[in-house]
């Protein structure tokens, strides 16, 4: 979170509201340690990183999902049999991210 | 909004005060199964010395969640941990994400040399807090180290004698003088210091007289085993940058303890 704290508090005082979503855990081999973090502008602005590009779109939608619902949630991108046409990783990990609004 | 956890975090962030955030991220399953008073989401920010700051909604699951924030502060870890609705330490009920921001780790130059301009440079893109000293004050100047945030003028033995006992685990010394005068006394203080890494620069010649003159000081064959000389990984460096590189990757290695060819365990040329 560290490295996009400069974007969220120009965000924050902009009044935007912002969508966090930070790597809690990972399985197997994954790009960003747990503490790696994104944030989403309700206007679709980007800063930060949770992977080396494979999930970052799909992180873009369940953002502004969450900033539209309010819901705190995991959500876990990874590659599986069943799941071979979901958003999944190159290298064959999985991430689980907590995504929620930064409203605290 | 002044005392709201997002500003105190980044307040403490900005001023590299260790803080940790903690964070229920989930319960079991359903959301609504989660016991009463306890919501994910909810946060507790957690320092050294000060009152924490917000609550995950139970006294005693604040308490024990705060001695493990202070646990995984001090390692400088981050990652979940699962706990009962009251923190009990052995049930799955409540995964809370604890996020440790803690200081940068520290590396300790000594030796105002070229090596040092491009090691104070390496270790900047790591993270490291970097502190030259050396005890000529033409050499130990900022302009020559303007990537170092710190430089000082003084005998590094005497340096350490001060900020020594602080340093641990995270944090690197390299004495990069390779001159038997600030050496050796460089390297006795370094060994009394809890450091993870204690680099010596020099070539095999150079390594083995300091060897030599250090235990003549009384260092035990067991400390001089824990100091990596010459420094650096066997990767045929031949620029300063480039021994940079070789140095800092040993440092990531002897962390991760995977299998890297120091110079220390080889023989032959350092430099291709």
């Amino acid at each position: 979170m560290k490295e996009i704290l400069g974007d969220l508090e120009r965000w924050r005082r902009q009044g935007k509201r912002v969508a966090l979503a930070r790597v809690v855990d990972i399985e197997g081999s994954g790009p960003r340690l747990p503490g790696a973090a994104m944030a989403v502008t309700e206007d679709g602005e980007v800063a930060g990183s949770v992977s080396g590009g494979c999930v970052e779109g799909a992180v873009v939608t369940e953002s502004l999902q969450c900033l539209e619902d309010g819901s705190r949630r995991i959500v876990t991108f990874g590659y599986s049999d069943d799941e071979a046409f979901a958003v999944g990783l190159t290298c064959g990990g999985t991430i689980h991210l907590y995504l929620e609004p930064l409203d605290w | 909004m002044s005392d709201s956890i997002f500003d105190t975090l980044r307040a403490a962030i900005e001023a590299e005060a260790p803080v940790a955030l903690a964070t229920i991220v989930a319960g079991p399953g359903d959301p609504d199964d989660l016991p009463e008073g306890l919501e994910v989401g909810a946060k507790i920010l957690v320092r050294p010395d000060e009152e924490p700051l917000g609550s995950l909604g139970n006294e005693d699951l604040d308490r024990v969640v705060i001695r493990d924030a202070l646990g995984e502060l001090s390692a400088g870890t981050t990652g979940i941990r699962h706990y009962g609705p009251n923190g009990e330490a052995r049930q799955d009920v409540l995964a809370v994400f604890v996020e440790s921001f803690a200081p940068p780790p520290q590396m300790l130059i000594f030796g105002a040399v070229d090596f040092t301009a491009a090691l104070s440079r390496v270790a900047k893109i790591l993270g490291y807090r970097v502190t030259v000293c050396d005890a000529r004050p033409v050499f130990a100047t900022t302009q020559r180290f303007p990537y170092a945030d710190e430089v000082v003028v003084d005998w590094p033995h005497r340096l350490l004698d001060k900020v020594g006992p602080d340093l641990g685990q995270r944090d690197a010394i390299c004495v990069l003088t390779h001159d038997p005068k600030f050496d050796v006394p460089a390297v006795i203080a370094a060994l009394k210091t809890d450091v993870g890494y204690l680099g010596a620069m020099g070539s095999r010649r150079t390594t083995e007289d300091r060897n030599r003159r250090l235990k003549e000081e009384g260092v035990a064959d067991e400390q001089l085993a824990t100091i990596l000389a010459p420094i650096g990984l066997d990767l045929g460096a031949r620029t300063p940058e480039e021994t940079a590189i070789s140095i800092c990757a040993e440092i990531i290695a002897l962390r991760s303890g995977r299998h890297a060819p120091s110079l220390r365990n080889t023989s032959g040329d350092i430099h291709s």
